[in-house]
């Protein structure tokens, strides 16, 4: 009973989230004189095809393990903007060393992803050290180091790391990763599970590598004492400097998790998909994973849900052209929730505070009046 | 007292809560002009009532009169109208504006669309000189001490045209000197008519000032007295219903065997100004050794230094046979310095989290709520239901988040784990502020037992009875500096408050 009422608690907020931006987004289909419910039921439809299943899990990928990147930060106070330019800077360089050598694939992927999580601390190194030594804040600083990510990538692959195909061609691109650094799909499972799989669909293994940091980051937050003292810093940091927690150190370390994290987003792009680093390499993960990680409350399981509605979205939004209907509109519905979800969240917690403030009283009161009760008699 | 008539006249009033009766069957018959206190322990109800006063709750059954005439608010707004102010506890001003600005915030006099800032400040003066209260209208608040801010507040409810003053703990934030200067212009406000409710639960201060005293306890008004009529140990045992302990521990305990030594100790701002100066003191083993100083004159710096927050610029700090005075704070916790802070929700508590993670505040790498790097969650929750048991904190189980705790719980949850810890060394900050009479009793008596089983206890404190009552050496400091050892068996209050404020020069060796 009061398990369920807890999960209802937790689920209210962000189902509320999504039936406003569903109305909120009906109005604007509504203006551009689309029938909302049409609208909907074709996504719907769409979207729950197998191959946009898989599709969705996909384009899941990369948005988890970005809202995992932002909420370790979150959990200890920290705001790291910058997972955008860490992710794309480190793309590029696990691009470029990983097209670089011939290894055998045990060897070669962990390369690759070892590379990509050392430049995304490197990136995230100079506003940690920034706010550690000279008190910047990392908002400020990681949002500067996205400018200059953005602007450093497009140098280095046009001057350096461009071995594009063609002369003609007018997307710049590092090398070809070899077979060896590419990260196997997963259509064997799915087709030995018996499934049907439409020609061009493939779950991308790196699936597997995202499950296993949500776990990883369950563990490390709740389990251990590092954990403890990272959200003992987010809730009261003057009470875990007292306690022992060293503030800088804290910052650091958390901050290097974050950029390391944030580091894997591109990867199952780049080992899974397009082997290689273009100009047209995805890009806005890092911020929709702020989002994302809103949406999931900075939970592991939260933060997956998150993504595989964003992944949804984004995926069923590609037949509304079909239909005539701007794709676009999808945009609005993620931004709408992505507000509406925080003003729930904070309703359902003050709510909660409430209920559980009365429970205690109420508790109290039954007892203390036994004892006084016994007392007099 | 010029007239039979009453300015407040409460009859029967009752509120209750979900599953709880916050205020029941309470009456209170204000007389015009006069200082009625109002006293109670901590969820006695008083806060309630004074909601109920203040318009911001409704009364479930109950008649309220303002001046003879029945009222029935709704709102705060109908209750400042027939003249009833609040002074908070907590206090509501706006620190970028001007003392001007703050006061006039929300009934600003209007040239136009203009603020009328001459006309502002004429009232302003006005009232500040009838009543006695002098203020610098252009400062801004952020400026101002923690005294001034208090009187700012008084003077923005009275230019709203307040005659009926509540004032809810106004000394819980002041020093003596403060408290004095507030006493000077709550009598200077009763000359000129002013009805005050003052809600405290300090009974001195109750007794020096009020002119009346009603007693709340569980709810409902159990009696009213005349101060002149009532000792302090009376009226408490009113609140509480019962006899009370004291805070004295006679029957020294204190060892030869030296656990804190502190020598030269000083910590300077970037400027290079002491903010402690040269601090030698060493407590042994079974003692209680208390700092007594007005606040804000190295009392926390000192703390800081000790817990290895802030670092110092000269010195040795020995805790046992070692020089801590360059560890970090972690260490010190785990060589066994345990920390009640004077700030609980502030250095104390994470107050969204349970029970049982603030029971691992400042203990979360030792066993039982580690096992290495890991948490040990089982043995955790056995530690604080432990704590909970034997540390009387009153609360339904361990998982509740702290917030939901009664102040005096929250500190007797901290008091608990601290001790649980098996500290060697405690540095207890204002140990019982802000928390009732029965959760006071409680942390006097498990200090006592500390000390008995050869803690070495700093107790810093601003109440000189607690101070008096429980240390074994007294030491004052004044700007930082040490000014003065005392032995707290001979000492009075008097005399200590005269070396807290510098008055006494040099140092007296009398222990």
């Amino acid at each position: 009973m009061d398990l369920l009422r807890r999960i209802a608690l937790a689920l209210a907020a962000p189902v509320l989230a999504v039936v406003f931006a569903l109305a909120v987004s009906s109005v604007f289909l509504l203006l551009a004189d689309a029938s909302p419910l049409e609208a909907y039921s074709s996504m719907w439809s769409y979207g729950t095809r197998s191959d946009s299943l898989i599709s969705m899990v996909n384009r899941a990928v990369p948005l988890y393990i970005s809202g995992l990147a932002v909420a370790i930060g979150f959990k200890m106070g920290l705001f790291n903007i910058g997972v955008e330019g860490q992710y794309r800077i480190a793309a590029v360089g696990a691009a470029a060393v990983g097209a670089s050598v011939t290894l055998p694939p045990l060897l070669h992927v962990p390369l690759i992803l070892v590379t990509a999580v050392v430049v995304g601390m490197a990136w995230v190194a100079i506003p940690a050290v920034l706010k550690v030594t000279r008190g910047v804040h990392e908002v400020i600083s990681t949002i500067m180091m996205n400018a200059i990510s953005v602007g450093l990538t497009a140098w280095l692959l046009a001057n350096y790391l461009d071995r594009r195909s063609s002369e003609t061609s007018l997307i710049l691109s590092t090398g070809l990763i070899p077979e060896s650094g590419r990260f196997p799909s997963l259509n064997p499972v799915l087709e030995w599970l018996g499934l049907e799989l439409r020609t061009g669909s493939n779950l991308q293994g790196f699936v597997v590598i995202a499950a296993l940091l949500g776990v990883a980051f369950y563990v490390v937050v709740w389990r251990t004492r590092f954990g403890y003292e990272l959200r003992a810093s987010g809730v009261n940091a003057s009470a875990a400097l007292v306690a022992g927690v060293n503030p800088k150190a804290m910052v650091l370390k958390t901050l290097f998790i974050s950029g390391g994290l944030a580091g894997l987003v591109g990867m199952s792009q780049l080992l899974g998909f397009s082997y290689r680093y273009t100009t047209d390499f995805p890009v806005m993960y890092g911020f929709n994973g702020i989002a994302v990680a809103l949406l999931g409350r900075n939970h592991p399981f939260g933060i997956a849900l998150g993504a595989l509605l964003f992944g949804f979205m984004d995926r069923s939004a590609q037949i509304l052209d079909l239909e005539g209907i701007p794709k676009e509109i999808v945009v609005i519905m993620q931004g709408v929730i992505v507000i509406s979800v925080v003003v729930a969240y904070e309703l359902v917690r003050r709510y909660r505070q409430d209920q559980e403030q009365r429970a205690v009283t109420r508790e109290l009161a039954a007892t203390e009046g036994g004892a006084g009760a016994a007392a007099a008699a | 007292m010029t007239d039979t008539q009453l300015a407040v006249d409460i009859r029967g009033i009752t509120k209750r809560f979900p599953g709880v009766v916050a205020n029941r069957d309470i009456n209170l018959a204000v007389a015009q002009g006069e200082i009625h206190a109002i006293v109670g322990e901590n969820g006695a109800g008083k806060s309630t009532l004074m909601k109920i006063l203040y318009g911001m709750q409704r009364p479930d059954e109950g008649t309220i009169a303002v001046d003879g005439v029945a009222q029935d608010f709704r709102s705060p707004t109908d209750a400042i109208e027939v003249g009833i102010g609040m002074v908070h506890q907590h206090f509501m001003l706006a620190d970028n504006l001007t003392v001007l600005e703050n006061i006039v915030l929300g009934n600003e006099p209007r040239r136009g669309p203009l603020l009328d800032v001459a006309e502002s400040r004429r009232r302003i003066n006005e009232l500040a000189e009838t009543y006695g209260f002098p203020v610098h209208t252009d400062d801004l608040v952020e400026r101002l001490g923690v005294g001034e801010r208090q009187r700012v507040e008084i003077l923005k409810v009275l230019f709203r045209g307040a005659r009926i003053l509540i004032l809810d703990e106004p000394t819980a934030v002041l020093v003596p000197q403060e408290v004095d200067e507030l006493f000077k212009n709550l009598r200077e406000l009763k000359r000129e008519g002013v009805t005050i409710i003052f809600i405290s639960h300090k009974l001195d201060e109750v007794l020096s000032i009020a002119d009346t005293i009603t007693v709340i306890r569980a709810g409902t008004t159990v009696d009213t007295v005349d101060p002149s009529e009532v000792t302090a140990r009376q009226l408490a045992e009113l609140m509480v219903g019962s006899e009370l302990p004291t805070p004295e521990t006679r029957e020294s305990t204190v060892t030869d065997e030296v656990e804190l030594d502190v020598q030269g100790v000083t910590i300077r701002t970037d400027e290079g100004r002491a903010l402690i100066d040269d601090v030698t003191f060493r407590i042994r083993r079974g003692e209680v050794v208390g700092i007594a100083g007005v606040e804000g004159n190295g009392q926390h710096e000192l703390i800081s230094a000790l817990l290895g927050t802030h670092p110092i610029d000269a010195g040795t700090i020995r805790l046992g046979d070692t020089d801590i005075a360059h560890w970090s704070t972690r260490d010190r916790r785990e060589a066994g310095i345990g920390y009640i802070p004077q700030d609980r929700q502030r250095e104390g508590l994470l107050l969204s989290s349970p029970l049982w993670e603030n029971t691992m505040l400042g203990h979360q790498g030792r066993p039982p709520f580690a096992r290495g790097r890991w948490l040990n969650l089982k043995g955790a929750h056995r530690r604080t239901e432990q704590t909970i048991a034997e540390f009387d904190v009153r609360t339904p189980n361990a998982d509740v988040a702290a917030y939901s705790l009664s102040g005096g719980n929250q500190q007797k949850l901290i008091v608990g784990r601290e001790m649980t810890a098996g500290p060697s060394m405690l540095i207890a900050a204002h140990p019982t502020r802000g928390i009732d009479v029965g959760a006071q009793a409680a942390v006097w008596e498990q200090l006592r037992q500390a000390r008995a089983a050869g803690l070495a206890v700093l107790l810093v404190s601003a109440d000189l009875e607690e101070l008096i009552g429980l240390s074994d050496t007294l030491l004052v400091i004044y700007r930082g500096r040490i000014v003065a050892q005392l032995d707290p068996a001979i000492v009075t209050a008097q005399e200590l408050g005269s070396y807290m404020t510098g008055a006494h020069a040099g140092s007296e060796a009398s222990a």
